[in-house]
């Protein structure tokens, strides 16, 4: 066995197991810890792969920031998870016939796929292994790809003002600044000036 | 590229992941955060899928498109889980089994 075998076994082998404890866990904090173990062990099968820059970045965006955000909502709702996990086999059985019907049907699409050796070499951006990956998807990301790319950002912009959007509220009864209400007052509004007679208050 | 490493293991493993994330949705009906954390492993089967037909054929284009997916998956868990935070807060749990009232 020579090492990238063995240390992709290793990282599929993690992948895999922590993925099923991620589904089984009794603890959802567990679940998201075991599912940043399995996006770490991911990013070292897409290294094997030899797609660098996306290693990268699924650590920096999986790890740093959608496994971050699903612990803060975790730990941020008070739930009683004890109760949720009532009737949990219930449905496991037509799980476990889906579940094996889509492995047996992703098995065979994956034992066609040498059948057919020649689609491999028609593909329409050649990997040049002059250049490393990350200069190599750059060079095409902003200028064959530019509009999907755009679109990406235009997703990720929707997402965060719908995110923003949706949790945000406004508590009444909550005294703010109103800048609006500060800059427009004038002299008359503000200020109110009052003849006192000596030796009587207001 | 990497000719060391097949094909089909990656093939077999992104299979596997993506069964085992269909599976945790049947098992945990009622935990929508766990089916959230399901939805995020077969995205990350679809990705480990694209990019081993990305080396093995040795065309970037699965790469881009793997990185699109990365960020459709990140604008979901995004929007899941503000939704989750709204619907917390006007149920004060979050047992989706029963979610009609979303209907209005």
């Amino acid at each position: 066995m020579t090492l990238p075998l063995f240390f992709f076994y290793l990282f599929s082998g993690i992948v895999i197991a922590s993925a099923i404890m991620v589904i089984s866990s009794r603890n959802p904090v567990h679940s998201v810890l075991f599912l940043i173990l399995a996006f770490v062990n991911a990013a070292g099968i897409f290294m094997l792969a030899g797609a660098e820059f996306l290693a990268m970045i699924l650590i920096v965006v999986y790890v740093g920031a959608v496994a971050v955000l699903f612990l803060f909502v975790v730990m941020m709702l008070d739930v009683d998870f004890r109760e949720l996990r009532q009737g949990m086999l219930q449905y496991a059985p037509i799980g476990i016939v889906v579940g094996i019907i889509l492995l047996l049907e992703l098995l065979l699409v994956a034992g066609s796929a040498w059948l057919v050796p020649e689609v491999a070499g028609s593909g329409a951006l050649p990997i040049n292994d002059g250049i490393d990956n990350t200069r190599a998807l750059g060079q095409v990301l902003y200028t064959n790809y530019i509009y999907l790319f755009q679109a990406c950002g235009l997703v990720l912009l929707v997402a965060m003002i719908g995110a923003i959007v949706l949790t945000l509220r406004h508590k009444p009864n909550v005294k703010r600044q109103d800048i609006a209400a500060q800059v427009g007052r004038t002299k008359e509004t503000g200020l109110e000036i009052v003849k006192v007679k000596s030796g009587k208050g207001l | 590229m990497t000719p060391v490493i097949g094909l089909g293991h990656f093939l077999t493993v992104a299979a596997i992941l993506f069964t085992i994330g269909v599976f945790g949705i049947f098992l945990n009906r009622k935990n929508i955060i766990v089916i959230l954390m399901s939805i995020e492993l077969i995205l990350l089967a679809v990705n480990i899928n694209l990019v081993a037909f990305s080396a093995h054929l040795g065309d970037l284009v699965g790469q881009v498109f793997a990185l699109l997916i990365l960020t459709v998956a990140a604008a979901e868990a995004a929007i899941g889980l503000a939704i989750l935070v709204v619907f917390f807060r006007n149920r004060g749990s979050i047992a989706v089994d029963d979610v009609n009232m979303m209907k209005g």
